[in-house]
């Protein structure tokens, strides 16, 4: 049984690339377009790495990263942001949320994967 | 893939419609309530999400498109911009560039493209205006690939203590240390010491820390980069414990002794088991715990196998050549390359395709014979380290001072000859800083200075040079004291005021001294001239700068190397002279009309707006005949100034094999040596610093 990612953004290409990315790795992939979606779909399920975009509506990465290190299923779950290189605040304020790593974009399969594989072991 | 790829484009290319539309709505709602903040955010987000992705997804152009006005919008979201019509009314525009570039990623037709490079300035002139376009991103960081050392093993120590909220980041550490692992052979001890006991122990935290000392070919920076995300959330460190290991070591006391029959070795032998291991001793006077010994030795022994790793390695693909051998065939190398540019020559003469042909691949494969004959000569800097290590030892402790000797950039390489010719003044330079520049301890802890002194040595590459930097952190030069004892010699007028450079001749004249008291090792005043003048002899030069109690820092600039250079062959009249080309920037023709006149005693030159002095080397070197109609400026760039040369004809490069001058013209200025031609007649090597530097004399 493959581990569960989870990708959170509100771009459906971003998502997709995530998907293809991690479904070919032989992960299973679960998707949300915002915060809020992901909060509840994450309640059932049991995923061992979310990728959460910064900027979404409703509710943001940010706000998901803390509420999921207060939740008990998820104190200790690894989370990666997708930030861009002009949001250094924001990627410091996802870090002081309890992110685990960051990846930049834009970047491509190779090195999504590289990170994920760095943060899951 | 490729089905992937298209599904990802076409999937972006909907989404990007869509960003596209909320855009056009967002910006018409803008325009009937400008005062609105969240219709800006809105704007804001769907430029920001074409940015991002564009970029991944092959759309280069409309990410580097979207990029200012992105920043305009960031401007406006933070106040320092107003939305006026204007914007609104360019944002439209830029809309519909967007809209036009979706079509096919990568072959966008050149009128959008012309018209986006027009609307792109207009938006990053108003980011200008906000005054935040510099510092506000990180698009400048572009990865400059530094220049890779040579991949070597190396070992590290690394040290990394997790906060002890680590875990709650969802931080996988033991990934994190077998990542590590992963990079070569390594020893791991974990320190256990902290972790409390079970009543104040809190699951969710983590007590422990790791030292992990590591064989490794990888580069400091990789190493660092596996801690990326955990740097702030913990300390770690990682030095590279084996630096400069390769000195050979010195022999202990017994074996000395031993070696000269004053001991038998029995004997010693009792004598050294009798006394405990230094660990054992520490430890039994709890100077330090077990933890620390335990990976010390680790250290060690891992040290101890990675040199012998490095040296069988070394042993097994190197061969060991007297280096007379290796001159001998670099001068061959020098007559082959001029005959080489006689068969070129005469191939050109003779019109003959064929003879053209072959002289072409001569000449392709001379200039690599040359530079593989060169790299053979090059020698790792490092290995005079271990000389000048002692040195410092022996100084310091005969002048009482507490000194400590550090090097970098041991792995720059140098010309055998050049380094043979650079220990002197070195040993010099050191000499100096110990004597002149370094205090003693008291002086030094009554400044605020730790008590020991520190001398850097280090070497790197830059361009075609190689700087070599001595840099110490004693008292300093006291420019005032200097120009006092200089006027009390009568060097220069009571008053005057001191240039870098003057301050550095003064203090390597002959004779010239600002030690208090004349010492066994410096102070009498030949040193810095002769200094001075061997790095000269090296085509080198060698700049000082300090203040009085901040330190002293020299930096020495070599050539790469010695024997063969590119250059640039010109011509005045019949005669003919070689520009390093290392020193050219570009030639361009000097138009009659500005040729005619001097502005206040300076000849100058316009090239494309600015301004260049240039000197007529015509009258430098008293040429008669008169100039051809259009005369050409090769343009020199030296110590930041740009110098034009002004000769009749650039005629092209040439590899230039020098060859220094008889003693009787040893001393002419301006030039540094000379080179046979292809026809065999000789062309001087001009001496573009020193002209330059002649140039600004004389117009004083």
């Amino acid at each position: 049984m493959g581990k569960k990612i989870m990708t959170v953004d509100d771009s459906a290409s971003v998502r997709m690339m995530v998907e293809f990315t991690m479904k070919a790795a032989g992960y299973e992939v679960l998707e949300a377009v915002d915060g809020q979606e992901a909060l509840e779909k994450l309640d059932g399920e049991d995923v061992q790495l979310v990728i959460v975009d910064v900027n979404m509506p409703r509710m943001d990465g940010i706000e998901l990263v803390s509420r999921l290190r207060a939740h008990p299923r998820y104190r200790f779950t690894p989370i990666l942001m997708l930030t861009t290189e002009s949001q250094e605040s924001r990627k410091k304020e996802g870090k002081d949320a309890g992110a685990t790593g960051w990846i930049i974009k834009p970047f491509n399969p190779q090195q999504l994967l590289d990170v994920v594989k760095k943060v899951l072991g | 893939m490729d089905d992937m790829y298209r599904t990802l484009t076409m999937t972006f290319r909907e989404e990007a419609a869509d960003l596209l539309e909320e855009l056009e709505a967002a910006l018409l709602e803008l325009e009937a309530t400008p005062g609105e903040i969240d219709l800006v955010d809105r704007v804001f987000r769907a430029l920001h999400t074409l940015k991002g992705n564009g970029s991944m997804f092959g759309f280069e152009e409309i990410s580097i498109f979207t990029h200012d006005i992105e920043s305009v919008y960031d401007a406006v979201r933070g106040g320092y911009l107003p939305v006026t019509k204007k914007l609104i009314e360019l944002t439209f525009s830029a809309r519909d560039i967007i809209m036009a570039m979706l079509e096919e990623p990568g072959k966008v037709p050149e009128d959008v493209l012309k018209s986006s490079r027009t609307l792109a300035d207009a938006f990053s002139s108003m980011a200008r205006e906000a005054g935040r376009e510099s510092g506000e991103d990180g698009e400048e960081g572009i990865d400059r690939e530094s220049e890779i050392p040579e991949r070597r093993l190396r070992t590290y120590r690394i040290r990394f203590r997790p906060d002890p909220g680590i875990l709650r980041t969802g931080t996988n550490l033991p990934a994190l240390i077998s990542e590590l692992r992963g990079m070569g052979e390594s020893r791991t001890v974990a320190y256990l010491k902290n972790i409390p006991p079970l009543e104040d122990y809190d699951p969710e935290s983590c007590y422990v820390s790791w030292d992990i000392i590591l064989s490794s070919d990888r580069k400091p920076e990789e190493i660092r980069d596996v801690f990326m995300f955990v740097e702030d959330r913990s300390s770690f460190s990682v030095d590279h414990i084996d630096e400069g290991l390769e000195d050979e070591e010195e022999k202990r006391l017994g074996e000395i002794l031993v070696e000269r029959g004053e001991l038998t070795r029995g004997d010693l032998e009792n004598v050294l088991s009798e006394r405990k291991h230094l660990g054992e001793d520490l430890l039994a006077r709890n100077l330090v715990d077990e933890e620390v010994v335990q990976t010390s030795l680790l250290e060690q022994e891992v040290i101890r196998e990675t040199r012998q790793k490095r040296q069988k390695e070394e042993a097994l693909s190197s061969i060991r050549v007297a280096s007379d051998k290796l001159d001998g065939i670099v001068n061959l190398v020098g007559e082959l390359v001029t005959v080489q540019s006689q068969l070129s020559q005469a191939a050109d003469d003779r019109e003959d395709p064929e003879l053209a042909s072959i002289a072409e691949r001569v000449e392709r494969l001379t200039s690599e014979l040359r530079d593989n004959a060169f790299a053979v000569r090059m020698v790792p800097f490092g290995t005079t380290f271990g000389r000048f290590r002692r040195l410092v030892r022996d100084l310091a402790s005969e002048m009482g001072k507490d000194v400590q000797f550090v090097t970098e950039g041991g792995e720059t390489e140098l010309d055998k000859t050049v380094i043979e010719k650079l220990t002197d003044p070195i040993v010099h330079l050191i000499r100096n800083c110990i004597d002149h520049g370094i205090e003693e301890p008291g002086h030094r802890e009554k400044q605020g200075k730790p008590p020991q002194g520190k001398i850097l040595l280090e070497a790197v590459h830059s361009g075609t040079n190689v700087l070599i930097k001595v840099v110490d952190d004693g008292r300093g030069i006291d420019e005032e004291d200097i120009r006092r004892r200089a006027e009390l010699k009568g060097l220069i007028p009571p008053g005057s005021r001191l240039s870098r450079e003057e301050l550095f001749t003064l203090l390597s004249t002959p004779g010239f001294s600002t030690a208090k008291e004349v010492t066994s090792v410096s102070g009498r005043g030949v040193g810095l001239d002769v200094v001075k003048r061997s790095i000269e002899s090296l085509r080198g030069s060698i700049d000082l700068a300090g203040n009085p109690g901040g330190g002293t820092n020299i930096t020495i600039r070599l050539p790469l190397t010695m024997a063969i250079i590119e250059g640039l062959l010109v011509r005045i009249a019949r005669e003919r002279y070689i520009v390093p080309l290392s020193e050219v920037e570009e030639c361009v023709e000097l138009a009659r009309e500005e040729r005619k006149g001097k502005n206040r005693g300076r000849h100058l030159a316009s090239v494309r707006g600015e301004l260049v002095p240039y000197v007529r080397l015509r009258e430098w070197f008293d040429i008669d005949m008169d100039p051809p109609p259009i005369e050409q400026i090769v343009l020199t760039k030296n110590s930041g100034n740009r110098v034009g040369f002004v000769v009749d004809q650039v005629i092209g490069e040439q590899q230039t094999v020098i060859k220094s001058l008889g003693r009787m013209y040893r001393e002419t200025e301006g030039v540094s040596g000379a080179t046979i031609l292809g026809d065999g007649s000789v062309a001087l090597i001009l001496d573009i610093p020193q002209l330059v530097h002649i140039a600004e004399r004389l117009e004083g």
